[in-house]
């Protein structure tokens, strides 16, 4: 691949083309399913599927620290980073693809398309058809050459970035926290608490447990039968996440004591 | 094959990018988005830094890297407490830039 | 002694500020520091007299130059101080008369919690009426003048808790200020004309200037001494002024303000010598406002009101007097003092009936006075003969003096003019007849005042009866004391001019005709209101009578002309003001307003719509970036 990107020449091997060709296509899937996937974890993944062609491409082009660092860094961090959120956020009625403002989709597909024309055409026309390929510069190393140019012509540009970082760290950290201004009750205060209203002395009933089933989803069943949504974590109760299994479990009875009495009949009939 | 095409896709991506800023409303996604646009560009970089034959068209892209992580880290953590006070994470609902 | 006379302001000024800002901790002596500080302007103003009487007519003049009061390049006017004869003549009369009445307010404002203040403001008429008559230019005496009408103003509304005298006191502010615009016009007339404000220069350059700009100086300084002296048009603050306290009545009408007028022709002589169609109009209202103050001093029942109209009449006299030139300047000016004398008397005597009649002043409720009240009676009767021109007291000679001027003017206007005055006499005749018939003789119609009780008349006390003796002996002998061997012409004759006017009846014939006039006028009134009971509610009375009540309807023409077209006016202004000044305004801002409206919907608030219009511009920064490179 070295030598591919290394060679001084308008064109680039068949080997580079078809993988052009096959990966760029997929990476243009990924990036219309990033805009266009209803569900944010889904555009998350599309978008990190096109990262990781892109970083292909860079190597291809003979950059190899960035298609390094592009795995890595992007899809690696900056793009978990999105899931954290995603997750944190849930889902919002902002995933719905139903446009509120008038004529904004219209405006938007116009101006992507007069920019998009624009763009290409004005790549054409610019004529570019010699590249110079990298052979030269990387012949001292590749990773060599990075850390002069970095480190001497950038050497403030890098320096500032750094402090950027930390900046950008500092103000998370600022934006996201949130001062606690009472005291946290303590198990005691709690539980006098829990006397106090009377609502639900005891600790909550765990869920139930079954043969085949111990989720934390499936529910206690009560004496009379029916399950009981008490035993179910409030935010699946919330969701409508909760598995009833009692009938099913009645369902097995059945089957079984049908099972035993065929059973049964054979043998007598056996007999 | 010409290495032109790098930055037709590059272009290509970037347009896709944009008009994805300007439909959709989940601020996250519009965030990535914005990272995809950011991506298009450093392949942009990238295939520069080819064509001309020397490596600041890479040292670029990298700076680039760098910054969108500080952007995306801030950007999240607003688009967090944005969804804290508001409990929606939708950028339409803080249309409060109007009289 | 020309240093002396920056005291006779000062002294009376010294007393308003003493009085004005000593608070009440001068309650007690208040009056006294007043009436002391006339005293003294007075004492000042006689040693002055007694030197110049000294000195030969031509160097008679005293002039005192303070210092420079606007320093201005180009309009310089200095707080300068001239007297001659024409001032000291007024001088004599506003702090002699006017001592008298602070004299005579110590008694009459006995029981009044804000005597002192009382005082203060009467100190500061003096003091601006001094300053008006000893300026040495116009616009000193523009400041006089002012004063004046200030000082007016607050004595007039000096009852202000009754809504009666503090409208009275507006009134009178008002109206006097258009007598002012007339007085500021005539001043910057003349600065513009003469380059200066000093009486001198003034005076001394009219006959290089064109008779158009004299007209036009002296029809203005004519409304000024209109507004000022109460002619027609600018008459009607003057019965309205009657609300304030009588001696601020008698101040204002025999010594101060209304005299002002008079004293601006005068002074202006040489302005109005060389603008005969001025003189003209300044005769025309004279005799206008003699008539009308007559017929109107004839219809009222108000002690007061019938005294006001009769000063407005007199006034009338001196004004007319002063229209016809150096025949009548001397006159009018020797009637003026003899009418301080006479008529200061009347108001103080109307103040002491008032007094002991629980403040009533509606004539037909007196009746009979005579009896309780005999200096009032002696002195008041004095001042009514003086008054009426009975052969002997002093208006006799001055009345009769401005009728013989009048017939000498000559030609038609002469006859008018001359007939004019006689009838006024008569008229004057049977007012004050009337008004002493009312008064002093008859049966008592005396009615209860609010309170249920019959007044008890009784004489005044003394501090206010012997300002009434001294004014009746003034009001006797001034006359004939001036009109022997003709001193007061040969006293004034310097300052005013005189030329001698030939009648064309002879003097005698003239003092016939007045003798019958007067005697027909008293005749009448003695038959109307001397033989037969008088009733105590006015009857309905002829149609001149009604409108004579209402002063001959001033009031209502004011209103409908004035009032009712200034309305008028601003309505359609405010109307234009709205539709067109407001219509081009208020459209833009629509039209701006409705632009922008549209153009809101706009600015949605959604980011994405910005976003949308961002990327919009960006295309098309690019192509027109690319067209212009394709170019």
């Amino acid at each position: 691949m070295s030598a591919v990107a290394a060679s001084v020449s308008s064109m680039t091997s068949t080997g580079e083309a078809i993988q052009f060709w096959v990966l760029g296509t997929v990476a243009v899937i990924g990036a219309l399913a990033t805009i266009l996937m209803k569900k944010a974890v889904h555009s998350a993944l599309s978008l990190a599927g096109t990262m990781i062609i892109l970083a292909v491409f860079y190597l291809a082009n003979g950059a190899y620290f960035l298609g390094v660092v592009q795995v890595i860094v992007y899809t690696g961090a900056i793009m978990m980073l999105f899931l954290f959120v995603v997750m944190l956020v849930g889902v919002t009625a902002a995933d719905s693809l139903k446009e509120t403002i008038k004529g904004q989709r219209w405006l938007a597909a116009l101006c992507g398309l007069g920019f998009g024309t624009l763009l290409i055409g004005g790549i054409a026309n610019a004529g570019l058809t010699h590249f110079n390929g990298l052979g030269r510069v990387n012949s001292a190393g590749h990773i060599e050459g990075l850390a002069q140019l970095i480190f001497t012509k950038y050497v403030f540009a890098f320096e500032i970035t750094g402090a950027l970082l930390i900046t950008a760290s500092v103000g998370a950290m600022v934006l996201t926290h949130r001062e606690r201004t009472e005291r946290a009750a303590t198990q005691r205060e709690l539980a006098e608490k829990r006397v106090r209203e009377g609502v639900q002395l005891p600790p909550l009933p765990a869920p139930g447990v079954y043969a085949r089933h111990n989720a934390v989803d499936v529910a206690g069943l009560l004496p009379d039968g029916t399950p009981s949504e008490l035993t179910v974590n409030r935010t699946l109760r919330a969701r409508g996440q909760i598995r009833d299994v009692s009938s099913q479990a009645i369902d097995d009875l059945k089957a079984l004591e049908q099972a035993s009495s065929e059973r049964l009949g054979r043998e007598e009939a056996s007999k | 094959m010409n290495p032109v095409n790098y930055l037709y896709l590059a272009a290509l991506l970037f347009t896709i990018g944009g008009v994805g800023v300007l439909i959709r409303k989940n601020a996250i996604v519009l965030f990535m988005c914005v990272e995809l646009m950011l991506n298009a560009c450093n392949l942009a970089f990238v295939a520069f830094s080819r064509m001309h034959g020397n490596l600041d068209g890479q040292i670029i892209a990298f700076f680039t890297m760098v910054v969108a992580a500080a952007e995306v880290v801030v950007g999240l953590a607003i688009i967090v407490s944005l969804f804290r006070t508001r409990h929606s994470a939708s950028v339409d609902d803080a249309s409060l830039m109007k009289l | 002694m020309e240093n002396l006379i920056a005291l006779l302001v000062a002294a009376p000024l010294l007393g308003a500020v003493v009085l004005l800002c000593g608070g009440r901790r001068l309650d007690k002596v208040g009056h006294w520091i007043g009436t002391l500080l006339a005293a003294v302007s007075f004492g000042i103003g006689v040693a002055l007299f007694a030197d110049m009487l000294g000195r030969t007519a031509e160097d008679r003049t005293l002039t005192q130059n303070l210092y420079t009061w606007i320093p201005v390049e180009g309009f310089q006017a200095d707080m300068a101080f001239q007297l001659d004869q024409l001032s000291m003549t007024f001088v004599l009369l506003i702090s002699g008369v006017g001592t008298l009445i602070h004299v005579y307010s110590i008694g009459y404002m006995e029981h009044d919690e804000r005597r002192r203040r009382f005082f203060g403001y009467l100190n500061l008429f003096v003091a601006a009426m001094l300053l008006l008559v000893l300026a040495d230019n116009y616009l000193l005496l523009y400041f006089g003048w002012e004063g004046v009408g200030l000082a007016s103003y607050l004595l007039i509304g000096f009852w202000q808790h009754k809504p009666s005298a503090a409208t009275a006191a507006k009134k009178a502010f008002l109206v006097n200020r258009v007598g002012d615009i007339g007085l500021s016009i005539a001043i910057m007339l003349m600065f513009t004309t003469f380059g200066t404000f000093a009486f001198e220069p003034v005076l001394a350059s009219v006959g290089e200037t064109s008779e158009g700009t004299l007209t036009a100086i002296g029809l203005m300084l004519l409304l000024a001494a209109c507004g000022k002296s109460a002619q027609v048009p600018l008459q009607s603050w003057l019965g309205d002024a009657m609300e304030g306290p009588t001696p601020v009545s008698a101040l204002i009408h025999a010594a101060t303000m209304v005299t002002a007028g008079v004293y601006l022709i005068v002074r202006s002589a040489a302005i109005f010598n060389g603008a005969p169609d001025a003189q003209l109009v300044v005769t025309v209202v004279g005799a206008v406002t003699l008539l009308f103050g007559a017929i109107v001093g004839c219809a009222k029942d108000d002690i007061k009101k019938a005294l006001a109209g009769s000063t407005m009449s007199q006034i009338g006299y001196m004004i007319l007097a002063a229209g016809l030139g150096p025949i009548g300047y001397v006159f009018a000016i020797m009637h003026l003092v003899t009418h301080g004398f006479f008529k200061a008397g009347l108001f103080l005597g109307a103040g002491s009936v008032m007094h002991g009649m629980n403040d009533e002043v509606d004539m037909r409720k007196y009746g009979g006075l005579r009896k309780y009240m005999p200096v009032t009676y002696a002195t008041f009767g004095l001042g009514y003969l003086a008054i009426i021109g009975f052969p002997g007291l002093s208006g006799f000679f001055s009345k009769d003096m401005i009728i013989e001027a009048a017939f000498a003017k000559g030609g038609t206007e002469g006859w008018i003019l001359g007939g004019v005055t006689l009838l006024g006499a008569g008229i004057t005749a049977f007012y004050m007849t009337r008004v002493m018939l009312l008064t002093f003789f008859g049966e008592k119609r005396w009615q209860p005042d609010a309170g249920g009780e019959l007044p008890h008349p009784h004489e005044s006390p003394k501090s206010m009866t012997l300002p009434m003796v001294i004014l009746a002996l003034g009001s006797v002998f001034a006359g004939a004391f001036f009109e022997i061997g003709e001193r007061f012409l040969k006293w004034l004759e310097p300052v005013t001019g005189y030329e001698h006017g030939n009648p064309p009846v002879s003097a005698m014939t003239v003092t016939a005709a007045t003798m019958v006039v007067l005697v027909i006028g008293i005749a009448i009134a003695w038959t109307m209101y001397g033989r037969k009971p008088v009733p105590v509610v006015a009857p309905r009375g002829s149609l001149l009578t009604r409108a004579a009540r209402k002063d001959l309807y001033q009031d209502d023409f004011n209103h409908v002309v004035l009032v009712r077209g200034g309305e008028h006016l601003t309505r359609s202004l405010v109307y234009l003001d709205h539709s067109v000044v407001d219509g081009v305004v208020n459209g833009t801002a629509a039209s701006v307003g409705g632009l922008s409206g549209r153009l809101r919907k706009l600015q949605n608030g959604y980011a994405r719509s910005y976003a949308v219009s961002m990327f919009g511009g960006t295309v098309v920064l690019i192509a027109a970036t690319l067209l212009m490179r394709a170019v």
